[in-house]
């Protein structure tokens, strides 16, 4: 038939099978195979509504910033204060949908930071593999994974004046290695296969290598990590508010919610539980979502 | 003659999202004792299929639907799980197409081959016994220095020696029949002649009955005493290899002879046109009936049974009425 | 030899990152906006004892010359002393480590043993309700923050059920053992003094437990997920056509393949053990080094804060390269490829 097929098969260079986006039913079907992605995609989806119309949805928007009711304070929870009121007389249940805005803003930051960083490591590292820039980026890469967590962040957050915006800052240093590492991956597996010789060999720019054939292999696992990275970025957000270093007060936020309530255990335990509760919800929405992304982009066919 | 397999009238299927894949239809395979069957058909037919589902090894997803195989006059279909156990190793063992995914990464060669021997031949043994045994069977595929082939992982060994190994893994518990299925695709063609000739001796000399999968006609005509040519999902024709290979009789078949290569020069140029059926969306009637030069229109509407044509020659087709 | 060079490499790497490492908390720890000698002194220091102090602890010196001056010491152990104990941060590190440590370690040992417990069980039976009510319980590890379950173990079996007791390393009145290696239920048990032993055993059990959550959780599932991808495998196949019982197939050639990607996440995993632990130790009134790192950075304790973040690295470090070596052990395939 001809020189350049054989079984079938095709001897010209070929992208390695890619995700098909445009299949919507076929996609939604692999996405709610399983009853938990959908589930998990329709709380995200709420919490996202809830914390925008916070000032509208809230029983007490006011109860967000500096109030004060001493007669109201440590009600249990009842028909007037759904989650019970706390120390201050401020009504939880408000709180935690404002300190959900909190939660959220700093997980879309934190990512807006540190997913292009990542990203530049990753696919400089990652294309030019056994150069010196690889060495550069992967060390450099390696030298912030190696640092204790938390601690960078705490360290930063500290050094700087406790606050959201430098517990953010912290995070994202924190973050981005390990998008380096996810994208290096990828794109190093990837990088000896022909069709990128072929680009190179037609004379293509490294620009175009690096951004037309190289990231579009990187957005299935890419996605899959942005989105389980919300609920983490949160989760770590919440670990460092919890002691003392996110929003201050009088700011809602979650994670300072569940320290200032765990003084007034078990008494009063609706001040920690439910934004414990609001924290665990948020982290778990988003993880049911990334689970269900990663079958959808996994590529077995039964 | 005793028949030591036969598989009647089974139906397999897989089950994917779009819907459930049909794959065999109807198989009917007999494998007489001390006799070598060939099975040939092309990649995707439901050899692999047939053989799992005699094995009882289809992968989640899969189930037999329908039928019966019976071994030694049991229907395995029915048996207990303890009774299959007992089946594996000392009744049926199987070599694998690929070597190097059909042994353990993390295990040394002679961990596995004494485990395979330890248990699964028909009496139970010592360990030091089992080991001895195992370098009696690495001696007998030809390996050098089998005492410390043993003490190899699979990653330290070429091709051709790890299926050398998994033919001994699989012969070791002298089990009445053997599956090969392809032993030699994935090999080098040098290696591939040496293989097929280690596999005809040694289960010429225990007498083993063969089920040979393969996709090479040349192959076949070397290897077997019978011939069942499948075609998706269903046997088309079977006889002895003489018979087969002198008076094809199936339009399959006719055009599988005519692609072989040929050293006077024939068939390079031959292809057997289509592809096999989609197996979500079958044609009612023959399966082949796509693809036959010959089709009528009773093809498309009925399914042929194996009927016996000629002497010990049974053909799936209307054309032979 | 082959095997000692590897090691050779790793460490030297280690070392090249812990420098690395300690550049960038050096930096951080300097780039203060504020004065550390004011803040240890508080605010009733004159400005001359400030000064004095400040030239005492070398602030007043450059940067670059600060950072070679602290790598000097560093490297001869001493990390220089915390502005808020006034003692050497090395004997503070000394102090404080060990209780952190045992419970890092206890929670290591619910992690991995209950962990890869879960994942084999759960992808033994896959699919099936045991599979399900695993990856709920899974999904549950590790969303919940560690303070959270720190809290409602607390609650739970603290206050509620009077199981186990909350705070602390011993309860008051009993004796504890004397100080060999700092990990008091081993030290207790050398000894001989088993209720001492026992009692820091109850008193571990939670705070490990909270801590090990997450870490339990993560370790179910890839363990699950590993499992049922090697059962599709063909070698397993091939084993058990040959007549390997389904027992020994289980638990031997399944287990070990797919203990691999276990225990490489493990490793990573035990450096957020350790950065977690802090969490607990505020709730459970632990006197651990995350505490005290804690509190050293609260404080702007410079010296300490550099001192327990190195501690954390070398740390880090090692536990990689052990997690390297393990693996290299186990899937030969890796030692091999490298001859």
């Amino acid at each position: 038939m001809s020189l350049l097929h054989k079984n079938n098969e095709s001897y010209l260079p070929k992208r390695r099978r890619r995700f098909n986006f445009k299949n919507w039913r076929r996609n939604w079907y692999k996405f709610s195979r399983n009853p938990l992605p959908v589930l998990g995609l329709v709380l995200v989806i709420l919490i996202i509504l809830l914390a925008i119309l916070a000032p509208w949805v809230a029983p007490y928007p006011q109860h967000a910033g500096k109030f004060i009711n001493l007669k109201e304070r440590f009600q249990p929870p009842s028909a007037a204060h759904w989650c019970g009121t706390d120390a201050m007389g401020r009504d939880i249940l408000s709180r935690i949908l404002f300190g959900y805005r909190i939660s959220l803003l700093l997980g879309i930051v934190v990512l807006s930071i540190s997913v292009p960083i990542g990203l530049t490591f990753g696919l400089l590292g990652g294309y030019y593999k056994d150069t010196f820039v690889e060495t550069v980026c992967m060390r450099i890469t390696d030298i912030f994974l190696a640092v204790p967590p938390l601690i960078l962040a705490m360290a930063v957050a500290s050094v700087l004046k406790p606050s959201l915006q430098n517990s953010m800052l912290a995070i994202s240093l924190m973050w981005w290695p390990w998008y380096s590492r996810l994208i290096y991956g990828v794109v190093s597996g990837v990088r000896n296969e022909f069709f990128v010789q072929s680009a190179e060999v037609i004379g293509a720019s490294r620009l175009h290598i690096l951004l037309r054939e190289l990231l579009p292999q990187t957005i299935s696992p890419l996605f899959t990590k942005i989105t389980l990275d919300m609920g983490f970025a949160i989760l770590v957000g919440a670990s460092l508010s919890f002691v003392g270093l996110g929003a201050q007060p009088p700011t809602p936020d979650l994670g300072t919610m569940v320290s200032e309530g765990s003084k007034f255990l078990p008494e009063q335990w609706w001040m920690s539980v439910f934004p414990a509760l609001a924290i665990v919800l948020v982290v778990l929405a988003f993880n049911f979502v990334g689970d269900g992304l990663r079958d959808l982009f996994s590529l077995e066919q039964v | 003659m005793e028949i030591l397999l036969e598989v009647r009238d089974l139906f397999t299927s897989y089950g994917i999202y779009e819907g459930r894949l049909k794959v065999l239809d109807g198989v009917n395979l007999a494998v007489p004792l001390g006799e070598k069957i060939g099975l040939v058909g092309e990649t995707g037919c439901g050899k692999t299929t047939t053989m799992k589902s005699i094995l009882r090894i289809l992968p989640p997803g899969g189930r037999v639907d329908s039928g019966q195989i019976l071994f030694k006059g049991r229907d395995l279909l029915k048996a207990s799980g303890g009774e299959i156990q007992g089946i594996y190793g000392s009744g049926i063992s199987m070599i694998f197409q690929d070597p190097t995914a059909a042994l353990d990464p993390v295990f040394t060669v002679g961990d596995q081959l004494v485990a395979v021997i330890r248990y699964g031949s028909r009496v139970p043994m010592s360990l030091r016994e089992a080991r001895e045994r195992a370098v009696a069977a690495l001696k007998e595929v030809q390996m050098p220095d089998p005492k410390r082939i043993l003490s190899n992982y699979p990653v330290q060994l070429s091709g051709g020696m790890r299926q050398r190994v998994c033919i001994a893994m699989a012969l070791a518990t002298e089990p009445e029949l053997l599956i090969a299925d392809e032993p030699t695709t994935s090999l080098d063609v040098t290696i591939q002649a040496q293989i097929l000739r280690l596999l005809y001796f040694l289960v010429g000399r225990r007498n083993t009955s063969v089920i040979f999968i393969t996709h090479s006609l040349g192959v076949v005509r070397e290897m077997a005493d019978k011939v069942n040519v499948m075609y998706a999902g269903t046997i088309v024709e079977c006889g002895s290899t003489e018979e087969i290979f002198s008076h094809p009789l199936h339009p399959y078949t006719i055009d599988l002879l005519a692609a072989m290569p040929r050293l006077s020069g024939g068939g390079l140029e031959e292809r057997v046109p289509g592809r096999i059926p989609d197996y979500l969306n079958l044609p009612v009637g023959c399966r082949f009936q796509p693809r036959c030069v010959k089709a009528q229109l009773r093809c498309s509407l009925e399914k042929p049974k194996l009927t016996e044509v000629r002497p010990g020659h049974y053909v799936a087709c209307f054309l032979e009425d | 030899m082959r095997f000692l060079k590897f090691i050779g490499t790793r460490l030297l790497q280690g070392i090249m990152v812990l420098v690395g490492l300690s550049l960038v908390i050096f930096i951080i720890a300097r780039v203060v906006p504020g004065d550390p000698a004011r803040l240890a002194l508080g605010s009733i220091a004159s400005e001359e004892q400030v000064a004095e102090f400040r030239t005492k602890m070398g602030l007043d010196k450059p940067i670059y010359t600060q950072y070679w001056l602290w790598l000097q010491h560093a490297v001869q152990g001493d990390l220089g002393m915390s502005l808020v104990t006034r003692r050497p941060v090395v004997q503070d590190i000394i102090q404080f480590f060990p209780a952190t440590l045992e419970l890092c370690l206890m929670s290591l040992v619910f992690e991995g043993v209950l962990g890869i417990l879960l994942g084999v069980i759960a992808g033994r039976f896959a699919n099936s309700w045991v599979d399900n009510a695993i990856r709920v319980l899974s999904y549950i590890g590790v969303v919940t923050p560690p303070f959270v379950f720190g809290i409602l173990f607390m609650l739970f079996f603290g206050y509620l059920l009077h199981w186990l007791p909350s705070i602390g390393q011993l309860s008051p009145g009993i004796i504890g053992p004397p100080r060999i290696t700092g990990l008091i239920v081993f030290d207790s048990m050398i000894n001989g003094n088993f209720t001492a032993a026992r009692d820091a055993f109850l008193h571990l059990l939670l705070p490990a437990l909270s801590l090990a959550m997450g870490g339990l959780a993560q370790d179910a599932r890839i363990t699950r997920s590993s499992i049922v991808d090697n059962t599709g495998k063909d070698y397993i196949s091939a084993l058990k056509s040959c007549g390997v019982p389904s027992g020994l197939i289980m638990f031997k050639y399944l287990l070990k393949p797919s203990l691999i990607p276990t225990v490489s996440v493990m490793g990573l995993s035990f450096a957020y053990t350790f950065s977690n632990a802090f969490l607990l130790e505020a709730i459970y009134g632990w006197p651990g080094m995350s505490r005290y790192g804690m509190n050293a950075i609260l404080n702007k304790d410079l010296n300490a804060m550099v001192g327990v973040v190195m501690v954390l690295g070398v740390i880090f470090v090692l536990v990689n390269l052990l997690v390297d070596i393990i693996i290299t052990y186990l899937d030969p395939r890796i030692r091999l490829r490298t001859q």
